[in-house]
């Protein structure tokens, strides 16, 4: 094996089998994928499929809490858990850019590999693609997840008046970790990404029951998530800026850059709304679920300003939350 | 900040916005003008807006750096952007900001191949030139006083270090004459200046008394929190009340009455005063900074003869009325049609210290 990844690797000859064979293959041995066929074969599900597919373009690849690799598996299995699935099968497909380092391939195989088989998930099917020096930044991912669904109906348009909205804990650490791990700007902090996997979270919250909606507010971050719940409804969501957490460090970190923590990525937090009733169910299984541990109630659902949501703020007046227009940091995912 | 946490939501906050109540019913409607963009951000996220009384009105004037450059300035860099070697390297803030043809963009620039780098500040710019010796690395200098003297100061170092690639487009803005000009505009209508802590923290407290004594309107010069921006506006009511204008400063953490003499010593060495056009308020005598002849090496304006013609608004756009506090974003009959963040017609939507930006963004729940 070279050190560095040439075009050859991705010539569908000998290197190419060499890449899957050392590295691929080993890392994530399950019997569909081990066959080498065109496609996997996988046995019949017992309830209807959740499909969901996510491309990764993250810089830089390694950042504090994560990387690409575990990012690419968090993403795909957190859209499959919100849209009520849990997840069983990834594909991977990796396009890599000439010169790209062989080791660090590797440790993003093994963090692939590592946060798969925490969530239960395989990998049986993949792709790789090598291009020309300058035509790429390093490594790319794509992941596409299949799971069975285990929650049928969940959706905004089950959203009622009195609702809870519930978040799984602090908000925005992702996008905050990721612009500082790139060394821009100078800045002393521990600033953790908060990427994880939501299967265990998911399915607690809907154990507990009551559960119209779930989603994870990766771009655009909570409030364009929540604003999307709304949108064109007659509802609105009111939300107490105090009862919001918000990581001291982001905040500090988002203050200096004029960024909006609730307009910042997560890629490990939850947004839950639930009936009234089943509120403190959810949440209180939702803190006894590791990386729920801050889950708390940030808001409601009323109907006092259709289609938005309205942010009473700490000082005590009121605006409203509109969606994230542009991007308030390109790459982060 | 955490250190600011102790304004964020002082006690009492309440209590102010009573005393602020109770004093505008005798004073009548009451036009308050903040002067800086990071402060119409702050009151709009803040939601102070809502809190108080109708009668004491809050307007943005010509203090987010980025809206009171001219139509004609933006074309001319865009211009710039596409010379073979040259790599503007910008806040992000400018990324987004139309010239005056719409759609038209330093972000647009970028993706039919300008190169445009975001930096935090012009000593990345500095580093990126060293880093790159076969691009022509132009920073464009844009903001007030608050950010002169770090321009300033990376000239010093790229004279210094004797950077031959690396030049700075000076766009730099004066705030006094501005002030001075918006007075003296024939709409002007305003019983009340909330100073800037920023530019203050620079120039000092004192670079606003002419304020009170020249033109007996109140001045207090304001941090940034809701406690600094309630108790700010406190002191404005009272000082209408009872009609003794004067000159305050209630962001005494970061400001002293004489400012930053370093700061202001290396802005003297590199910068003079000169005439500059503001949107909004036209050619105002003193309204810019230039580079001093001695550092003309660093100045991209002479390097490659930037010359900006002047440039009409877009039509319909009303950011000049916005920017003088003469017409409040709501009123453009653009705002939030043809013209939102996603797809700007005019500056101030865009820009992040913008007073339509801020009003969109952060309307009224």
């Amino acid at each position: 094996m070279d050190e560095i990844i040439t075009l050859d690797y991705g010539s569908g000859g000998l290197r190419t089998a060499q890449l899957i064979e050392e590295i691929l293959v080993p890392a994530f041995r399950n019997p569909a994928l081990e066959v080498l066929g065109d496609g996997a074969v996988l046995p019949k599900p017992e309830s209807a499929l959740v499909f969901s597919t996510d491309s990764f373009v993250v810089t830089p690849w390694k950042f504090p809490g994560g990387d690409i690799g575990k990012l690419a598996v968090c993403g795909t299995v957190n859209d499959v858990c919100m849209a009520g699935g849990k997840p069983l099968y990834l594909s991977l497909s990796c396009i890599l850019e000439e010169g790209f380092c062989m080791e660090d391939f590797r440790e993003i195989v093994a963090s692939i590999a590592r946060t798969a088989k925490a969530v239960g998930v395989q990998v049986v099917t993949g792709d790789t693609k090598v291009v020309e020096r300058g035509h790429g930044d390093g490594i790319y991912l794509n992941t596409a997840g299949i799971g069975v669904l285990r929650a049928p109906g969940l959706s905004k348009d089950a959203i009622r008046p009195g609702d809870a909205v519930l978040v799984s804990g602090s908000v925005g650490c992702h996008g905050a970790a990721v612009l500082f791990a790139r060394g821009e700007i100078p800045f002393a902090g521990s600033l953790s990404s908060d990427c994880q996997p939501l299967q265990e979270l998911s399915a607690a919250a809907l154990d507990a029951g009551g559960v119209r909606v779930l989603r994870d507010p990766t771009r655009g971050g909570v409030a364009t998530t929540l604003s999307e719940f709304v949108e064109h409804s007659a509802l609105s969501i009111e939300l107490d800026e105090t009862a919001i957490p918000v990581d001291p460090q982001v905040e500090a970190a988002c203050a200096l850059l004029g960024l909006d923590p609730l307009y910042s990525a997560c890629e490990g937090r939850m947004l839950a709304v639930t009936a009234p009733e089943t509120a403190e169910a959810v949440l209180q299984a939702m803190r006894r679920t590791p990386g729920g541990e801050g889950a708390v109630c940030i808001g409601r659902v009323t109907q006092s300003h259709p289609g938005h949501v309205v942010l009473r703020t700490a000082a005590g007046g009121s605006r409203l939350l509109g969606k994230l227009s542009g991007a308030q940091l390109p790459r982060i995912c | 900040m955490p250190f600011e946490e102790p304004f964020q939501h002082p006690e009492g906050i309440e209590k102010l916005l009573a005393h602020i109540a109770a004093l505008s019913e005798r004073t009548g409607p009451m036009r308050l003008m903040e002067v800086c963009g990071t402060h119409t951000m702050a009151i709009a996220k803040a939601g102070l807006k809502s809190l108080l009384p109708k009668t004491v009105r809050l307007l943005s004037g010509p203090g987010c750096p980025v809206c009171v450059t001219p139509s004609g300035d933006l074309d001319a860099v865009f211009a710039l952007s596409e010379r073979p070697h040259v790599l503007l390297a910008s806040y992000g803030d400018l990324l987004r900001v139309p010239g005056s043809k719409r759609g038209t963009s330093l972000l647009r620039q970028r993706a039919l191949g300008a190169k445009v780098a975001v930096v935090y500040s012009p000593m990345d710019a500095l580093a990126l030139a060293q880093k790159t010796p076969q691009c022509e690395v132009v920073f464009l200098g844009v903001g007030f006083e608050t950010t002169a003297p770090g321009t300033a100061a990376c000239i010093l170092e790229a004279a210094e270090k004797k950077v031959p690639n690396f030049s700075v487009l000076c766009l730099l803005k004066r705030t006094e004459p501005a002030l001075r000009a918006l007075i003296a505009s024939p709409d002007f209508a305003v019983d009340g200046f909330l100073c800037p802590g920023h530019v203050a923290a620079i120039l000092g407290a004192e670079a606003f008394r002419f304020l009170p004594e020249e033109y007996g309107l109140p001045a207090v010069v304001s941090g940034f929190t809701p406690g600094d921006l309630v108790y700010s506006i406190s002191l404005l009511v009272e000082q209408c009340a009872e009609k003794r204008p004067a000159l305050s400063n209630t962001y005494t953490r970061v400001v002293r009455d004489a400012g930053n003499p370093a700061a202001k010593a290396m802005m003297d060495a590199v910068l003079t005063p000169c005439t500059s056009t503001w949107r909004g308020l036209g050619e105002i005598a003193g309204g810019g900074f230039a580079i001093r002849e001695a550092y003309a090496a660093y100045d991209a304006a002479k390097k490659f003869g930037f010359s900006p013609a002047p440039a009409a608004d877009p039509p319909g756009c009303r950011c000049s009325h916005v920017i003088r506090g003469a017409a409040a974003p709501e009123d453009c009959p653009l705002f939030g049609k043809a013209c939102t963040p996603a797809d700007p017609v005019g500056p101030c939507m865009v820009s992040s210290e913008g007073a339509c930006a801020a009003a969109w963004r952060y309307r009224a729940g």
